[in-house]
């Protein structure tokens, strides 16, 4: 039993259900951000049964039909066909799957490597922080779509590296944020508390620190789901990121400027589905904030 | 002797996640004017939320108030609109909070601070609010004006903070001042001398004071009557005298003999009660639960406050 | 007699002040020169008011700080000297219970942990039996069994104080630093707190050293006091002689402005006048002289030294050489 937190009972997962509930009773409360929040679990719900509600699964990644191409929407088609004839909903459904998956992947290696980083830094002070905050620093000044331009430029424009490009963006802003909460967690009586028990002080990092530090990371965590969207969308509108034929809403978009005049559709419905996705994960981010804040959690 | 204040069947409930809970339940309650009444209870009985909703300063969801009135002046405040209340506040109705530190806006000084209530509050220039601050700091024996009301709060020490806070209370006149606990966290020393301060300024302007406090002795030091307050509703009300001097209710009795007088004389726990219960009982005598003379009638009816001599009541079916 | 389990010898705690460009660095002067013998089985009750010195006296009792000079034996340990393996086994013998019962807990622990840390981290003790462990803690310090699978904020003031007890003791230690355990709670629950604490020191043959502002409480459970004033013991020894009759001035005030303690009326409140002076530059001499109501000229000159007054204690005044 060399953990701090023992492994879990079915007692103990128990309080932590209820306060799992609790955040979904208090989220709900406000109609707009209930709106927002069964949005992103239908989101969820379309990205994990792409393959079982597509109308037309051979479109989506490799099929091309010439004959039907730049169909308006119809019965058959429901957001029209693309240059090569392509049923945009289907790509649109699947899209969903990429974005999702890009945007989770974005900012969950993001969050690996700065919230330790951060963490450290603030719990330990002293050089450590000075250390790590410099490094944060240098990581800062690099505009976001700059260094994914540039890391694309280098490993070659794919999905994947454009990813890679986001998360190495993003993980200072987390590295930051959590420094400021652990130097100020650091004097709470509960962390002297456990140094007056001798624990270690990588646990009390990560076991008291850390959790106690991490609200205001999810709620940016969040909203930066859609920031992810968007910036990977702009990459791939941009040529960098994701590839044809990839079902990707930013190269929907862009591959659409060229029939624009002619078919309206074809810009409107990816767009539309990123616009949605984005605000949606604001709204939720924006709801997390009040109910996560220890101070106005209580009601 | 004028009612200045008078709260009949008021009940404040919240509601949370657990459901509803009711936190103030007050039967009747009215303060005279000139006179200083005190409220005593421990931290949750409902005394600032007593506070907060006189000056209609309770958040609404999830607090609302289920059904009473409070009578102020004759009008009552519970059907006032937030203009309405915007008059009242500060300058008929004035409070001086718990915590200095957070009551002040740690980003202006002291000076801005109190002209900025003086120019909105009574419409004085900038010029004129200045001297009437530093009338205010003579007021509040705070020594060398100037050089206090060009401090930030956090320069100051406890004791000068909470002295700005009565005089920001007492700037604009109000004929009706609530003090909630204004000498909690104060060092015993610097305490005596606010204290000191609040009785003079009490009996200098004669101001209807409504005093809350978790301490019957400090309480009894500077009001006239006195209510206990056990969750939410009041369990004994009568003089100081009265109250302090012949407790009883049972609540009172266990507050009082809550810390032995004598070293080492063990706490008799058997006088003291066992451990609050969580939920409210559903019938019945609040304090029931922890009471050590309960009967059956106490665990099936509310006792309303019955008379007990003079202007001393109970709350309590024995 | 008993034999002693802590002794402070000359513990100064200073800290920069950091000065900026032009400013020459300086030093708060939290403690100043403390020194006392605790016996064990004993309560020392620590007083004075905010900026005395006696939080930080505290942690650096508990090492949560490092001292500046003088030293500190527990059981004749060299406190300071001590580190790592053998600084963390020390630590199972000293505990404290913090003032604050909201935040000394971690609101988002189970009171599983909470209590259970202690043990985790020194004794490492299968899953089941930790529980057990903490079930019975709980059990000694008045609380319900079942409260090992909640959460804090689940509970009162008063509860979360014990639950602060519960993981103080859980590894049952010699001596415990409590350190103003009631002045955060409401009347009842302070009552039943003081009560828990004296029985749980006889049952378990603890030594306290309690910090607080209320003197009732004080007068309650200690044997010794202490009177701090700006990091320096003013008036040190047994406590009932002390309660009797404060030789002091500063701790004859302490008395007189305290409500509880026979004031009929606002206006026997005693008022010391002035406030605390500032910890970087203390008052020249007797660091009490510009508020004392009985100073002498000397006062300003000369410090006084804590020296023996009377049978049971020390003081350090002028008046009373």
């Amino acid at each position: 039993m060399r953990k701090l937190l023992p492994v879990e009972t079915f007692e103990a997962i128990k309080p932590r259900l209820k306060e799992f509930k609790l955040t979904f009773y208090l989220l709900n409360r406000n109609r707009l951000t209930m709106i927002a929040v069964i949005t992103v679990f239908l989101l969820v719900l379309i990205a994990i049964l792409a393959p079982l509600i597509v109308p037309y699964k051979e479109h989506v990644i490799s099929g091309t039909n010439p004959q039907e191409k730049l169909l308006p929407p119809s019965q058959e088609h429901l957001f029209g066909t693309d240059e090569l004839g392509r049923d945009i909903f289907s790509r649109v459904i699947y899209g969903t799957r990429i974005s999702l998956e890009t945007a989770l992947a974005a900012v969950g290696l993001a969050l690996l490597i700065g919230v330790p980083l951060g963490a450290i830094a603030g719990a330990t002070g002293g050089v450590v922080d000075e250390v790590i905050m410099r490094i944060t620093d240098i990581f800062l000044s690099f505009p976001p779509l700059l260094l994914a331009i540039l890391i694309a430029a280098f490993l070659g424009p794919s999905l994947t590296n454009a990813m890679l490009a986001i998360a190495v963006a993003w993980w200072p802003w987390y590295t930051r944020l959590i420094r400021g909460q652990a130097v100020s967690m650091r004097e709470r009586q509960f962390v002297r508390a456990a140094r007056a028990i001798g624990t270690p002080h990588f646990k009390i990092v990560f076991g008291h620190i850390v959790p106690n530090t991490i609200a205001p990371v999810i709620v940016q965590a969040s909203m930066d789901l859609g920031g992810v969207i968007l910036t990977a969308a702009s990459l791939s509108f941009l040529g960098l990121g994701a590839q044809p034929p990839t079902p990707e809403w930013g190269l929907m978009v862009s591959t659409s400027r060229n029939y624009f005049l002619n078919a309206w559709w074809y810009s409107i419905f990816p767009g539309l589905a990123i616009f949605i996705t984005v605000l949606v994960f604001n709204l939720v981010g924006d709801g997390l904030r009040e109910v996560l804040d220890p101070r106005t959690r209580k009601y | 002797m004028t009612e200045l204040l008078k709260i009949e069947n008021l009940k404040v409930n919240f509601r949370t996640f657990e459901g509803v809970t009711n936190v103030l339940n007050l039967e009747s309650l009215s303060v005279a004017k000139g006179e200083s009444f005190g409220l005593v209870g421990e931290s949750g009985a409902g005394k600032t939320t007593l506070a907060y909703t006189i000056l209609k300063l309770l958040p609404i969801p999830p607090a609302f108030v289920e059904s009473g009135v409070i009578n102020f002046e004759g009008e009552n405040l519970l059907k006032k609109s937030e203009g309405e209340m915007q008059k009242i506040r500060g300058k008929k109705v004035s409070m001086i909070f718990q915590d200095p530190m957070s009551t002040l806006n740690p980003v202006f000084t002291t000076g801005q601070q109190i002209t900025r209530v003086l120019q909105h509050n009574q419409g004085l220039h900038k010029a004129q609010a200045k001297k009437k601050a530093v009338e205010l700091m003579n007021l509040v024996k705070l020594p060398d004006p100037e050089n206090i009301l060009s401090k930030y709060p956090h320069e100051l020490s406890g004791g000068q903070r909470q002295r700005i806070i009565i005089a920001l209370a007492f700037s604009c006149g109000a004929q009706f001042l609530i003090a909630d606990e204004p000498t909690r966290n104060l060092d015993v020393t610097i305490q005596a001398g606010v204290l000191q301060l609040i009785a003079e300024l009490i009996r200098e302007t004669n101001v209807t004071v409504l005093f809350i406090g978790n301490n019957l002795e400090l309480v009894s030091l500077i009001c006239d009557r006195v209510g206990i307050l056990h969750r939410g509703q009041l369990v004994e009300l009568g003089s100081i005298k009265e109250v302090a001097k012949h407790p009883a209710h049972p609540y009172t009795l266990t507050l009082l003999r809550a810390i032995p007088k004598e070293k080492r004389e063990k706490i008799d726990l058997t006088q003291i009660a066992l451990k609050a219960e969580e939920k409210l009982a559903e019938k019945g005598c609040r304090y029931a639960g922890r009471c050590l003379k309960k009967e059956k009638i106490c665990l099936e009816e509310e006792p309303a406050l019955k008379h007990i001599g003079g202007t001393h009541y109970i709350a309590c079916h024995l | 007699m008993n034999e002693t389990i802590l002794s402070v010898k000359d513990l100064v705690k200073y800290f920069p002040v950091r000065g900026g460009v032009f400013t020459k660095a300086q030093w708060v002067k939290a403690v100043d020169g403390v020194n006392f013998e605790l016996e064990k089985g004993r309560v020392l009750g620590l007083v004075g008011e905010s900026g005395c010195g006696k939080t930080t006296l505290v942690n650096v009792l508990l090492k949560l700080e490092e001292p500046t000079s003088g030293k500190v034996f527990f059981e004749g340990t060299d406190l300071f000297n001590t580190h790592g393996q053998q600084l963390r086994r020390l630590r199972k013998n000293i505990q404290i219970v913090f003032q604050d019962p909201f935040w000394s807990l971690n609101p988002r622990w189970l009171i599983r942990n909470i209590i259970g840390e202690p043990i985790q981290v020194h004794l490492k003790p299968p899953l089941s039996q930790l529980v057990k462990m903490v079930e019975d803690l709980l059990e000694l310090v008045g609380l319900p069994r079942e409260a090992v699978y909640q959460y804090p904020h689940e509970f009162s003031g008063g509860q979360r104080q014990r639950i602060a007890i519960a993981r103080a003791l859980a590894l049952r230690p010699k001596l415990v630093v409590l350190d103003e355990p009631t002045s955060s709670i409401d009347a009842l629950s302070q009552a039943q707190i003081l009560s828990l604490l004296m029985d749980l020191k006889n049952k378990m043959d603890l030594t306290y050293i309690l910090v607080s502002h209320d003197l009732r409480v004080v007068h309650y459970m200690a044997d010794e006091i202490a009177v701090m004033y700006l990091g320096k013991f003013v008036e040190y020894g047994d406590a009932e002689a002390i309660f009797q009759k404060p030789a002091h001035p500063y701790t004859q005030a302490l008395f007189k402005s305290a409500p509880s303690i026979g004031a009929e009326s606002v206006n026997d409140l005693f008022i010391l006048p002035g406030n605390v002076p500032s910890a970087i530059n203390p008052p020249s001499g007797c660091r009490f002289h510009t508020r004392c109501p009985q100073v002498m000229e000397i006062c300003s000159q000369k410090e006084p030294p804590l020296v023996k007054i009377d049978r049971d204690r020390l003081a350090a005044c002028h008046l009373l050489n």
